[in-house]
């Protein structure tokens, strides 16, 4: 079991979240984010004052998957997020130890799927 | 859903009703609401129809309809010599006075109806957008504000030899203005600047949270300038189209209808924004971001509406009373209307189809305000309600254009409905239903028809004119990133989070 967490752009969310659903992975969380790397920032102007935006918004995904969907999920991040400018955003992968899911009191493998 | 369709069925009896009553009131030719039928000019019909409920005081009864009354002190000087006779009495001075008085306060409810349009078009677009659609609503009135007084108040009101449009009037002075209205003076050109407003800031919703602000910048110089002041020039300022005897009273055709089909040039210019189609042709939904700030305008209009309609009488008699309360069934109905339909259709009550509803039956009473009985300014209203909902979902989904806001359903569709209307419900004796033959119809027909003509072919060429040279879109990532950012360099709001909503 891996927990995917993938950080990406807002527009991008909606194609994400489709593509997502098209090969059956339905189940994610999504928070919103600031944070910086190597897209920098902008700047904005607030009655002739301008003033650097560092931290950039952004979208964090979180979803746990079996470990025979994780290439697949990665594909589909990669592919519906990638705009091929920088920010377009970062995936970290983790070991998941356990899931539970809490109405049934399941866990593991049938847990998450 | 049971209850909406009991809802639905008393509505339709409430409805019928009112149909039955009208066809009663049409069948004696509106003899009991308009008084006695050989009176014409309508004013007098309606001034009748107060005097018999004695609502009207005598000082405005003994009114009469002509202008050559004094023009207000201090331009006395220039203007009085172009009236062809000056009455000295106090009772007409106090009479201009109070025209000048009521036609002000008018201006200054259509004025804001620019709060409303703003309101309106920034409720239901996005979030990321809102400051985009806010720059867009000021910067078209004040665009709008200069090239009227350069240009189009001559083309409109300047009529001379030339028929096509005003040749005289531009940048206009004391004199001119007072020549054109001896008694409202400089009153009228401020009431004529707010109607060129409205009518080009009808377009800013269509085109919604992808449009270049810079080309919106040069599409507001040119309606307030050539489209709107030639137009309006066939039929307020003494036309072709105003002598055929086309009737608009308030500009149900002149205002909206045109601002309505350049939306609708503009948008299928511009294509839908990004994600509002998918690649298999299903209809996206992008919801708004705030549909309180949404009613705020929707309601903002309405009560801006009565300057827009009372107040085009450009005088204080018992009309304006009457005007008023046409106007108010008809967006009441409007809204009955489209809530119950809509209702019935989707299974809840939808706001953002009663809200539409309001304006459809707003702008489409606003050509036969006047003339309508009360009971047939119901029947449009109601008209109006449920034919808003149809055209928005054909142009939504048969036509896929993509108007964020509805401003095509709402102003070109309610608007030609609205003026055909008039030909069919007039109760001054012109209307179809009242035995006035199809004369007048086709008279409406012809004038709603040259304002889609003027309008689309204008709007298209001007358009793609600017999608040539300057460029009409923003770019893909500016586009899904928010006009805001990227147009204006801020957020409207900073300390929320919206980043979500895409």
């Amino acid at each position: 079991m891996k927990l995917i967490i993938a950080y990406i752009q807002p527009e991008s969310l909606n194609d994400v979240k489709q593509a997502l659903l098209k090969e059956n992975i339905a189940k994610l969380s999504v928070v919103n984010a600031l944070g910086c790397g190597h897209q920098l920032g902008y700047t904005e102007q607030y009655r002739g004052v301008v003033s650097e935006v560092n931290l950039l918004k952004k979208v964090r995904l979180e979803i746990a998957v079996n470990d025979d969907y994780l290439e697949k999920t990665l594909d589909v991040l990669i592919e519906t997020a990638r705009t091929g400018h920088i920010g377009d955003g970062k995936i970290f992968v983790v070991d998941l130890l356990d899931c539970i899911r809490i109405r049934t009191g399941e866990r593991g493998k049938e847990a998450i799927g | 859903m049971r209850t909406w369709k009991v809802i639905f069925v008393l509505v339709l009896l409430f409805f019928g009703f009112l149909t039955a009553a009208f066809v009663k009131e049409a069948r004696q030719g509106g003899k009991e609401n308009l008084g006695a039928p050989e009176e014409t000019p309508i004013e007098k019909c309606v001034e009748g129809f107060f005097q018999i409920l004695s609502l009207s005081s005598p000082l405005y009864a003994e009114e009469t309809p002509s202008l050559s009354t004094d023009s207000p002190e201090g331009e006395a000087g220039s203007a009085a010599e172009d009236s062809p006779e000056t009455e000295d009495d106090a009772v007409s001075e106090n009479r201009a006075g109070l025209n000048n008085l009521w036609v002000l306060i008018a201006t200054f409810l259509v004025f804001f109806m620019q709060l409303g349009f703003m309101l309106v078009e920034a409720g239901f677009s996005r979030a990321k957008n809102a400051v985009n659609i806010m720059m867009k609503n000021v910067i078209d009135f004040a665009v709008g504000s200069l090239a009227f007084f350069v240009v189009g108040f001559g083309l409109m009101w300047g009529l001379d030899k030339c028929g096509f449009c005003g040749t005289r009037y531009f940048l206009p002075t004391s004199a001119d203005v007072f020549k054109v209205n001896p008694e409202l003076g400089w009153t009228f050109f401020l009431f004529q600047s707010v109607f060129c407003a409205t009518s080009a800031t009808i377009v800013s919703g269509a085109m919604a949270e992808r449009t270049k602000f810079t080309s919106y910048l040069i599409y507001s110089l040119v309606i307030s300038a050539l489209i709107y002041p030639i137009f309006g020039a066939w039929t307020w300022g003494g036309g072709w189209l105003g002598r055929l005897g086309f009737h608009d009273f308030a500009g149900s055709t002149v205002v909206h209808s045109v601002g309505g089909w350049l939306a609708l040039a503009g948008a299928a210019t511009l294509g839908p924004r990004v994600g509002k189609y998918s690649a298999d042709g299903r209809v996206n939904a992008i919801p708004g971001h705030h549909i309180l700030m949404g009613a705020l305008g929707v309601l903002f209009l309405w009560f801006g509406w009565f300057g827009f309609n009372p107040g085009s009488t450009l005088a204080v008699n018992s009309s304006i009373g009457y005007i008023a309360v046409t106007t108010n069934l008809a967006a009441a109905a409007g809204a009955v209307s489209a809530m119950v339909l809509a209702s019935l259709v989707y299974g809840v009550s939808d706001a953002t189809m009663t809200l539409n509803g309001i304006l459809a039956g707003l702008v489409a009473i606003t050509a036969g305000c006047d003339v309508v009985s009360p009971l047939g300014a119901i029947l449009i209203g109601a008209m109006a309600g449920c034919l808003v909902i149809g055209s928005l979902l054909f142009i939504d989904r048969v036509l896929k254009i993509d108007d964020p806001v509805g401003a095509i359903s709402v102003h070109a569709v309610c608007g030609t409905f609205g003026t055909i209307c008039t030909g069919l419900f007039a109760a001054d004796g012109t209307g179809l239903f009242y035995g006035g033959g199809t004369k007048f119809l086709l008279i409406q027909l012809l004038g709603a028809g040259i304002a889609l003509v003027w309008a689309l072919s204008f709007g298209f060429i001007l358009f793609q004119a600017i999608k040539r040279t300057v460029g009409l879109r923003v770019s893909r990532h500016e586009e899904l990133r928010g006009l805001d950012i990227e147009e204006h360099g801020m957020q409207a709001y900073p300390n929320f989070d919206t980043w979500t909503t895409v």
